[in-house]
């Protein structure tokens, strides 16, 4: 697979603590790749180390191919967890400042910038300062500094915190419109439903160590567990006797019924419709998928228990 | 990538340059400034406005007609009248009672008596003059011919030049001017490492408080970062010394008329006779050109001490207990080129001259002196060289700064660091 961005074996120390151990992900070319964990799980320390603001104890990153490098970071918009604005400034020519720092001409950054600031609705700003704005007005201009010079991997961290729901609507369709035109997205969020939103594969970090990585659909099937959702007419203990794990749902006056089974297996799924079918009147039939939320949740409890486990042990 | 210095700089020096609060002290300094200047003439302008009239009881005879009134003393000679009429008279401010003996015994018989307590300035006018009075007389008691031409020929008023004679021409150089060019020199890197240097402590904080650091670090390398703030803020400066240097320079046009008829601006003969003297172009050329050298540096020098320190913190409170670090070595900078001056060539003088917490002062008292080309050459390398090194330094710093729970950076970690490309 073509990835844009590899890190291998990442390993960081700080003086009382190991903020990553051995991780390692690789990030496909053209995909929203969502880096998830709890706080202080080392995501923005790893951010940071992609971002070339830090060096790895060890382990290496690639960049297209090859060794990560300074100047390979006029390709990559960072917008970080912890973002302010020189206050003093007007908004126009700040954006101005940072656009021609990341290389672009005056007439060339102030033009694209413009087109920006009218598409976000927020041309009337450009020259109030920056102390007027109000916290997510100021957002909105980060996100354009970080995307303005069309870099070919973008890194939001945290991108969504400030944002009342229209705004962050009016971010999510920006960044995957960005996606479309052949970026490649990072972000790193504790939003789970904007995760499932956008995110094409995740790396689920936790205490420093990647737990869990791959494409958002292949991991929400992993996790489903076999658990299914039948739609039915019938009597609510008709069920009983088929021989599966079946949890009654809610039933309507009418006769409408839902139930969750949880199958052993994949391959059960034919025998239970069959036994299903010929106790009640089966109306649909779906997999249920979990959410990120709660793969996330049981994910990162395996996690601290096996941990914890291990310091037992020892 | 470009380096993004330029960017960096322009935005720097155009930050501070349309800020109000520039505009105002660029503007109020001045003002300050010549209020002070003008302050002492204004003082005495309003003060001691009219003139007092001392009323002179002479006894002797022989001090009183040699009593000189000025503008603000009028010595009236109050013939017939006795102590207490005149004591009743309102026209009298003070009454000058010189008994007989005066010529003899000053002491005993000269009294002033005033209303109130007199000024200081009345009392020795008062005094001066009685006692010239008593001189002349004394003077003319012993009958020599053409005395007044006699003291006038004895009298000495001589500057003497200074040869070194070390050089292939006679050229004179002087040690006044030389220790006035330095004091002042000394004291404007004083205060322009204090202002200026400051400025760009706050400007490296700046980015801390606006959580703009991480964002800015992104953009663009510490280095050049660090870079850009110094030289902005040394425009910033420039920008601000030249309007004043207008603006004084004007007002004082103006003004230098009052001054010339003030009988204190009468030109210290030693000065002008020292100016006189620096008659080798080349040398004055060259002596400013290497003060402008070290100027420059010991503004990078500490600027940079100043940013190191702005990269350390994370608020102007903890930089403020810190700043004492950049301003001591500055003053003792200073306490040192006093020293030198007295002894240049001493041992001392140059090892003062090649560490460049002391270089830049130090060497400007020395300069005038004439100091082997080697040495200066020798004190201006190590001074930038440090700059550069301590600006690194602080970049590196800055950068490992923005890990409020990093490492401490060992030694080897910023070898590591500097090789991380």
């Amino acid at each position: 697979m073509d990835n844009i961005l590899t890190a291998e074996h990442i390993t960081k120390d700080f003086t009382n603590h190991r903020a990553l151990d051995d991780v390692s992900i690789a990030v496909p070319r053209g995909k929203v790749y969502g880096l998830l964990g709890p706080n202080g799980a080392g995501k923005t320390t790893l951010i940071r180390i992609i971002n070339h603001i830090t060096a790895p104890d060890s382990g290496i990153v690639t960049f297209d191919g090859h060794l990560l490098t300074a100047a390979d970071v006029v390709n990559i918009g960072y917008l970080p967890e912890e973002r302010g604005l020189y206050k003093k400034m007007k908004v126009g020519e700040q954006a101005l400042f940072f656009a021609r720092l990341k290389g672009l001409g005056r007439k060339e950054a102030e033009e694209s910038l413009r087109q920006w600031f009218d598409r976000l609705d927020i041309a009337e700003w450009w020259n109030k300062k920056v102390e007027e704005l109000s916290k997510g007005m100021a957002q909105k201009v980060q996100f354009i500094v970080t995307v303005l010079h069309k870099p070919s991997l973008l890194i939001f961290d945290e991108p969504f915190s400030g944002f009342d729901p229209i705004n962050a609507g009016i971010l999510k369709r920006e960044i995957l419109r960005l996606r479309d035109e052949g970026a490649t997205v990072i972000f790193s969020t504790h939003n789970m439903s904007s995760v499932e939103e956008l995110c094409d594969e995740i790396s689920l970090i936790n205490r420093s160590h990647n737990i869990l990585s791959g494409p958002v659909r292949e991991i929400r099937e992993r996790f489903s567990n076999n658990r299914y959702e039948l739609g039915f007419v019938g009597a609510p203990d008709a069920l009983d006797g088929c021989g599966f794990d079946v949890e009654l749902g809610a039933i309507n006056p009418d006769g409408f019924a839902t139930a969750t089974v949880t199958l052993p297996a994949a391959d059960a799924v034919r025998p239970f419709l069959a036994a299903a079918n010929q106790a009640v009147e089966i109306n649909s039939f779906r997999r249920l998928l979990p959410s990120m939320d709660d793969i996330f949740v049981s994910a990162v409890e395996a996690s601290n228990q096996s941990a914890q486990q291990q310091t037992k042990e020892r | 990538m470009k380096s993004g210095l330029s960017i960096v700089i322009s935005r720097e020096y155009l930050e501070r340059v349309k800020r109000k609060s520039f505009i105002i002290s660029t503007l109020l300094v001045p003002v300050l400034m010549i209020a002070l200047m003008f302050a002492p003439a204004l003082i005495m302008l309003f003060s001691d406005s009219e003139s007092k009239t001392v009323a002179v009881l002479d006894d002797s005879g022989v001090v009183a007609p040699r009593l000189h009134s000025n503008d603000e003393i009028r010595f009236v000679i109050a013939g017939g009248e006795s102590l207490d009429s005149a004591r009743v008279n309102d026209g009298y401010d003070a009454i000058l009672v010189i008994g007989q003996n005066a010529v003899e015994k000053p002491q005993e018989s000269v009294t002033l008596y005033s209303h109130g307590s007199l000024t200081m300035a009345t009392d020795q006018y008062v005094s001066s003059q009685v006692c010239d009075a008593i001189e002349d007389v004394r003077l003319k008691a012993y009958n020599i011919e053409n005395l007044d031409r006699i003291l006038r020929e004895v009298e000495v008023d001589m500057s003497m030049p200074v040869i070194d004679i070390d050089k292939a021409e006679d050229t004179a150089t002087s040690s006044v001017l030389s220790y006035i060019l330095a004091l002042v020199m000394d004291m404007m890197l004083y205060m322009f490492i204090l202002i200026y240097g400051q400025m760009v402590m706050t400007s490296i904080i700046e980015e801390k408080t606006n959580r703009v650091l991480e964002l800015v670090v992104s953009s663009v390398k510490p280095q050049w970062l660090m870079l850009g703030k110094i030289i902005g803020v040394g425009l910033v400066a420039i920008t601000q010394i030249l309007i004043w240097a207008a603006i004084i320079g004007l007002c004082s046009a103006f003004a230098m008329p009052v001054f010339a008829a003030m009988p204190e601006a009468a030109s210290e003969p030693e000065l002008t006779g020292a100016l006189a003297q620096l008659t080798d172009v080349g040398f004055i050329v060259s002596l400013v050109v290497y003060m402008l050298l070290f100027f420059i540096g010991g503004y990078l020098f500490y600027s940079a001490i100043f940013a190191a320190i702005g990269s350390a913190v994370d608020n102007i409170q903890d930089a403020s207990q810190l700043t004492s670090i950049a301003t001591m070595p500055v003053i003792i900078g200073i306490v040192a080129s006093m020293a030198v001056i007295n002894n240049p060539t001493s041992d001392m003088a140059f090892w003062l001259s090649i560490v460049p917490f002391t270089s830049p002062m130090t060497m400007m008292s020395r300069l005038p002196f004439g100091v082997p080309a080697w040495e200066t050459i020798l004190s201006l390398v190590v001074l930038y060289i440090s700059f550069m090194l301590l600006l690194w330094v602080c970049a590196k710093i800055y950068r490992v700064g923005i890990f409020m729970y990093g490492k401490k950076p060992s030694l080897a970690e910023i070898i590591r660091w500097a090789r991380y490309k």
